[in-house]
């Protein structure tokens, strides 16, 4: 096997060009996938998971353009790579699922014709051939009479199977990475739990390594091997589940803990953080938590902290921790 | 699929027989018919006998009714001035109308597709901007005054290209005659197309561009570039066949302006089709060559439009779908 491991993202930093001046929405993100390792990425909305996901694809949109920092996929540099090199790997060997299975299908083409391009923008093999991998992959998310769905169009089918429907497209080239950003949260509740299940089922039998962003730390928690938490751009919290979720070092990750909503008493008062995150134009200097930090000193407006190793494996950006 | 296409044949039939009131109404209250088939040698008594006759006195509903059922038989009533059946005179003039028409469509579809498309990828690119700087300009001059511009530029001053007339024709089969098979005749289309399309360009540009925009910026472009799709493939089978469905019901709706527009151009190039033919029909009071032009013009508009609006139901699989539940 060999070491190095999948990818490698170091100090990446994603801006926005905005009529007054760059806006940084993801500030200097590092951290490192194994093959076949499952990350987890939380936050609230804003911190930047999504643009974090696109990234990682070198595909953030305008008027956002990745600034600096690198992105080792497989031993390449994907922030310096050719555009068309770039195309051979997005779909083939980094799949990505979007959050709304019923804005992310095209309404206008079937579901077959959604899947067979998707294998032959990749491979040189026959029209026959690609639809009998995208039945084989429509099997695989449990969806019955695959031959008769590949010729319908997305509205024919209600959420949960267009989000199968996706999950069985990211599967089409045998991809070594998945990056699903809130694979669940547009979906029913009754529902998610069963999603959640097929994708998780599916990174282990195929092997593949997942990044699955939420804002749900419980959904995370059940998938993820690691969590990465990000706050205004930043990862404030990196480590593997059991610490991260079982021990946080960070506030605002202990804050996200107690306002998880299967921690409250019953009938008791929801342990929330106080305030929102700010916007990225109004992030503070020094630590971005800072201006909500129930334990914020004088040191933490001043300084940004470094992310360090702070508890067993897991490194934390806290001046406050030793 | 079925039901949808009874619901619109059935309106298309209700739209018809609107426009077939307008036209008896404005027989009715402007000509006289007795015009086309007396001189002025008929005495008054005889008129009035042959009024009774030809049951002009009969109920308005009634004589409706009659011409309804005449013009089902593709009589329209007689031409005063040429002194024959109206549906044949709009027929042996209907060839050079539909030519220029459908060489212009086919000049605004070539044309807008493309620009449509690039200045949606690139709007801040200066040839974009030039485009709609140009489409701008192109849809506020009136057309009679592009069509004059032309011929004062290409006809009259470099002499390239002939200012009127079909030229050279060719005779089809069902006497159809046709510009289209000789060089001259084409040549003769060149100018008039230009003015005519001069309308409709900026319009389907400025369309195609607006929907197109508004496509690019949706979740499942971005998601089509994360299969890796190639960006021809985004752009095109993901992207433009989005905006085709309200580009083809505008499309659909201007042809009427566009033939509306005939008038104009084909007087100012001589084009001798039904545009021409219509005005001096207003010029002669021929009441019943205008009706008939009205009616049928009304005919090829509805019929264009309904087939337009099936085609839709082909593109569009909600409209499929809800028509086949
Ligand atoms: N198209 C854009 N234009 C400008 N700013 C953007 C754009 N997309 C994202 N951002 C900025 O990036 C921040 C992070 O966005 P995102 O990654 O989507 O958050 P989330 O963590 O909820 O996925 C947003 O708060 C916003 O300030
Ligand atoms: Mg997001």
């Amino acid at each position: 096997m060999d070491r190095q491991p999948l990818l490698s993202v170091r100090d990446l930093e994603i801006r926005f060009r905005m009529r007054h001046g760059d806006l940084t929405a993801v500030n200097r993100v590092s951290f490192d996938l194994a093959r076949g390792d499952r990350l987890g990425i939380v936050g609230e909305s804003g911190a930047g998971k999504s643009v974090t996901g696109f990234g990682i694809l070198n595909l953030v949109s305008k008027p956002g353009y990745i600034a600096g920092g690198r992105l080792l996929f497989e031993g390449r540099e994907l922030t310096a790579l050719p555009e068309e090199d770039l195309r051979q790997i997005r779909g083939n060997r980094i799949s990505m699922i979007f959050q709304d299975p019923m804005m992310t299908l095209n309404p206008v083409l079937t579901i077959g014709t959604q899947m067979v391009e998707t294998i032959l923008a990749h491979r040189a093999i026959s029209r026959a051939e690609a639809t009998a991998i995208a039945l084989d992959r429509i099997r695989k998310v449990a969806i019955p009479s695959p031959q008769k769905r590949l010729q319908q169009y997305p509205h024919e089918f209600s959420g949960g199977m267009r989000q199968r429907i996706v999950i069985a497209i990211a599967l089409l080239n045998s991809p070594a990475l998945i990056i699903a950003d809130e694979p669940t949260t547009a979906l029913d509740v009754t529902i998610q739990a069963d999603i959640l299940e097929l994708l998780l089922g599916l990174c282990q039998s195929e092997k593949m390594g997942l990044i699955l962003i939420t804002h749900d730390l419980a959904v995370v928690s059940q998938v993820a091997e690691r969590i990465a938490v990000m706050y205004a751009g930043t990862i404030v919290e990196i480590g593997p589940t059991a610490q991260v979720a079982g021990n946080p070092q960070h506030p605002y990750t202990r804050g996200l803990l107690g306002a998880l909503p299967q921690r409250v008493p019953r009938g008791g008062r929801l342990n929330q953080i106080p305030g929102m995150m700010p916007t990225l134009t109004r992030v503070p200097e020094g630590c971005p938590f800072s201006n909500r930090c129930t334990l914020c000193e004088e040191v933490c407006r001043r300084r940004v902290p470094p992310l360090e190793p702070k508890a067993a494996g897991c490194l934390a950006a806290c001046h406050l921790l030793d | 699929m079925f039901a949808f296409f009874i619901r619109r044949v059935t309106q298309a039939v209700f739209v018809m027989l609107v426009i077939s009131l307008i036209g008896f109404t404005i027989k009715q209250s402007v000509g006289d018919p007795l015009r086309e088939i007396t001189g002025i040698s008929v005495s008054a008594a005889e008129r009035d006998a042959l009024r009774e006759k030809l049951g002009l006195n009969d109920p308005f509903l009634l004589q409706w009714g009659r011409f309804l059922a005449r013009a089902l038989q593709g009589d329209l009533g007689n031409s005063f001035y040429f002194k024959r059946p109206a549906l044949q005179v709009i027929l042996g003039k209907a060839p050079a109308t539909l030519e220029l028409v459908f060489s212009t469509s086919l000049l605004v579809v070539l044309l807008s597709i493309p620009i449509g498309i690039y200045a949606a990828v690139r709007p801040r690119a200066w040839l974009a901007r030039f485009f709609m700087g140009v489409s701008i300009v192109g849809v506020s001059i009136p057309v009679f005054l592009t069509a004059i511009l032309l011929i004062y530029v290409f006809s009259v001053g470099l002499g390239w290209l002939p200012s009127f007339g079909r030229g050279e024709l060719v005779t089809l089969f069902g006497g159809w005659q046709s510009g289209y098979f000789t060089s001259d005749g084409l040549k003769h289309l060149i100018l008039p197309s230009i003015a005519l399309s001069s309308i409709m360009l900026p319009l389907f540009i400025r369309l195609i561009r607006a929907e197109m925009k508004e496509v690019l910026e949706t979740d499942y472009i971005k998601y089509a570039r994360a299969k890796g799709l190639k960006p021809g493939r985004v752009l095109l089978v993901h992207g433009f066949k989005n905006t085709l469905l309200p580009v083809i019901t505008v499309g659909g709706v201007q042809l009427g302006t566009l033939i509306a527009f005939t008038i104009l151009t084909e007087t100012v190039f001589q084009w001798q089709g039904m545009g021409a033919m219509f005005i001096e029909a207003v010029d002669r009071a021929d009441t019943s060559l205008i009706v008939a032009y009205l009616v049928f013009v009304g005919a090829l508009f509805v019929t264009v439009n309904t087939v337009v609006d099936l085609v839709y139901g082909l593109v569009n699989p909600m409209i499929r779908i809800a028509g086949r539940r």
